[in-house]
């Protein structure tokens, strides 16, 4: 008979990073809140944009942050036909490695050309700033073309059109007020995932929605396990033969949560309990509700009260919480070993 | 110093879309046991356990301590992780024994690419600051390298394509390879772009797999295989994580790991290179000669198991040895973007 295919189901995932920058990267990005590109000056000479934070030299931190240009040449690029999410156009563009004027070193940015025909090598580009910026490297929206004649290394202008050197630079970074030093940045990730549920947990997973406890036990060392695993921790073989376990077993550790946390089901206090269900070998997570959680004891024999059965799907949710039978309490011994 | 040698090696199926969890149990329970047959180990023999993968391509935390099941781990064992290629995971177990800690020890990565999108997760290895908010994904970046190459006359699109066909037709013979064949560079050459220069045939496929090598010291080496691959040289050297910064045509780190292994004069050399362009740098940076045969298993062009594919390097070139092919062998590792980082390990027949 075959085995009727994994579980599976989307995991998502995300979390904006907070960054503390350190000096030199901290003025990097406070120079681009205020829509200048810093680089750094190294003992060999070359102006690195954006700027090392380390000398790759003399492993040195960086003196002061030299101003460059907004515009630069591509030394390089590839094109993306169908950008990925996150990337800084939503519209096919190029990555390009630009080298801007003033710098030594190339940036990676994106470069917005419109097609794969409009990119050449050592084409002139231009930084298109965000709306509002911030210091966040996405105060960069992207590059564009520069479709006016102009030679490398050409004078770029500020944003009343007049030249400016690198003095006329470090006159406006100087200007700008302390009090908007950027020290942090927040980078948010957000990753896609289909997890597949391993076939032991699917068979468990799948049983669940029956109205069933699938356990499985191990061939070498008889021990039974819920969820079952793919593998014996004890012996690394695949765990083979399904054992149906009881819905009722003893409490042998639990703990009362006292602390209130986002998506929480159950209002504080309540007990999240190990239930070693009868003939299982490890314990098995879930609450204990039906009665005070004073009362709730190592020992204490509980039943699962299922959700009615027009609710249940291939989940551990069908289970909605464990409440004590009312028989006596399992012996210290026979649980000794599954703490 | 002590003398150490690889004596075992396995590694699963590379496939596209593994129906296995992302813990990797299912992919390394088949291998421990195919590897630990082939040397006649039990898992008690094992002084040392060290693995490779990424939480980021699982998509949860502690990925590794579920692969942990496979192993066997209660009683406790000694054992240890990297977030790294499972090569680098090789190396720790190396200075294990080196340093006298284990006389036998283990190393073994798995990945599961497919379940998310790889080009992206990949994004994530880059300067955090600077780069990873931007997204760049590994094969645009891989293609800006290519460009660079192709524009200063050291590789062309031609010359990309035949090394893409030179690694499908050698894994013919490889039953693991996930992508074999015989083609044409020119029929290659005939297909469109997916990140212009690169097009798909320079990529390494996406694919899910696993790998294992068995470590052994002196005399412990002697006794479990007829011929062990000892380990004459071991080094693993980075480059500057500023893309801008370095000259990507070539792989100073690459050289340099190579120069510190002796890696001059082997006969087979596998080289961990995820796009076409990069066995080409790997080759000049390494002094392959012409009489050195590179990839005989189609390398990691015709299967590339995230987390895997660097030990798996190494262990097939121990395979060479060990079957009496070859006397003197390379594997290499990567990480990072754009041959960032490289490992070499070289070895022997005695």
């Amino acid at each position: 008979m075959s085995e009727p295919e994994p579980l599976r189901a989307p995991l998502e995932i995300g979390f904006d990073y907070t960054r503390s920058l350190g000096p030199t990267l901290s003025q990097f990005m406070t120079a681009l809140a205020g829509r200048c590109i810093l680089g750094s000056r190294g003992t060999d000479g070359r102006v690195y944009a954006p700027p090392f934070e380390y000398d790759p030299v003399t492993l040195a931190p960086p003196g002061e942050l030299v101003p460059v240009g907004p515009e630069g040449g591509v030394t390089t690029w590839s094109w993306v036909p169908e950008p990925l999410e996150g990337q800084p156009l939503t519209r096919p563009f190029a990555w390009a490695l630009i080298r801007l004027d003033g710098a030594d070193t190339a940036m990676l940015h994106a470069v917005d050309a419109g097609s794969a025909a409009a990119m050449r090598t050592g084409m002139r580009v231009r930084v298109r700033w965000a709306e509002a910026t911030v210091g966040h490297i996405r105060d960069i929206a992207c590059f564009e073309p520069v479709t006016e004649p102009k030679g490398r290394g050409a004078a770029w202008t500020d944003e009343r059109g007049a030249p400016a050197t690198s003095e006329e630079g470090r006159r406006r970074l100087k200007s700008a007020p302390e009090a908007s030093e950027i020290n942090t940045v927040t980078t948010p990730v957000r990753l896609h995932y289909e997890h597949t549920a391993s076939p032991e947990e699917s068979r468990f997973l799948r049983g669940l929605a029956e109205g069933k406890l699938l356990g499985q036990r191990c061939p070498a060392c008889g021990k039974v396990y819920i969820p079952p695993r793919g593998a014996c921790p004890t012996d690394g073989v695949p765990t083979t033969d399904e054992v149906e376990l009881a819905d009722h077993g003893t409490v042998t550790t639990f703990c009362v949560v006292n602390v209130p946390f986002p998506g929480q089901r159950v209002t504080p206090p309540y007990v999240a309990a190990a239930v070693l269900l009868d003939g299982a070998d490890i314990p098995f997570q879930h609450l204990i509700l039906g009665c005070e959680p004073g009362e709730v004891r190592m020992g204490m024999r509980v039943r699962a009260f299922w959700k009615p059965r027009h609710q249940w799907g291939t989940t551990p949710e069908n289970i909605d919480h464990f409440y004590p039978t009312g028989e006596p309490d399992a012996p210290y011994e026979t649980y000794a070993h599954h703490l | 110093m002590t003398d150490v040698a690889v004596i075992g090696f396995a590694q699963s199926p590379v496939v596209r879309r593994g129906e296995g969890t992302t813990n990797g149990v299912e992919m390394l329970v088949p291998i421990f046991a195919e590897v630990l047959a082939s040397t006649g180990l039990a898992r008690g023999d094992i002084g040392f356990w060290c693995s490779g993968s990424s939480d980021y391509l699982a998509g949860r935390a502690f990925s590794f301590v579920g692969a942990v099941d496979a192993i066997g781990a209660f009683p406790p064992v000694m054992e240890s992780h990297v977030e790294m290629d499972a090569a680098w995971a090789l190396y720790e177990a190396w200075v294990k024994i080196l340093t006298g800690e284990a006389d036998v020890a283990l190393a073994y990565g798995f990945g599961k690419s497919s379940a998310s999108e790889l080009r992206r997760v990949l994004s994530l290895q880059l300067d955090p600051y600077l780069l990873a908010p931007l997204w760049p994904d590994s094969v645009s970046i891989a293609a800006l390298q290519a460009r660079l190459g192709i524009e200063a006359g050291i590789w062309s699109e031609k010359d990309m394509a035949e090394v893409a066909a030179s690694s499908r037709a050698a894994a013919v013979t490889n039953p693991r390879a996930q992508l074999s064949g015989e083609v044409s560079a020119e029929e290659l050459l005939g297909q469109p772009y997916i990140a212009e220069p690169l097009r798909a045939h320079d990529c390494a496929p996406v694919g899910d797999g696993a790998a294992v090598v068995i470590l052994a010291s002196g005399e412990r080496a002697r006794e479990l295989c007829q011929r062990p691959a000892w380990i004459t040289g071991f080094e693993h050297r980075i480059d500057s994580a500023s893309l801008g910064a370095r000259d990507l045509t070539t792989a100073p780190s690459a050289a340099e790991a190579g120069r510190a292994a002796g890696a001059s004069g082997v006969e087979v050399a596998e080289l961990h290179a995820p796009f076409t362009h990069q066995e080409i740098i790997l080759r000049n940076v390494l002094g392959l000669s012409g009489a050195a045969t590179v990839n005989p298993s189609g390398g990691v062009l015709a299967g590339n198991p995230m987390f895997a594919a660097g030990l798996a390097r190494i262990g097939s070139a121990a395979q060479e040895i060990i079957s009496g092919r070859a006397s003197r062998t390379l594997g290499h590792a990567t990480s990072g973007p754009a041959l960032q980082q490289n490992l070499v390990c070289v070895m022997e027949a005695r």
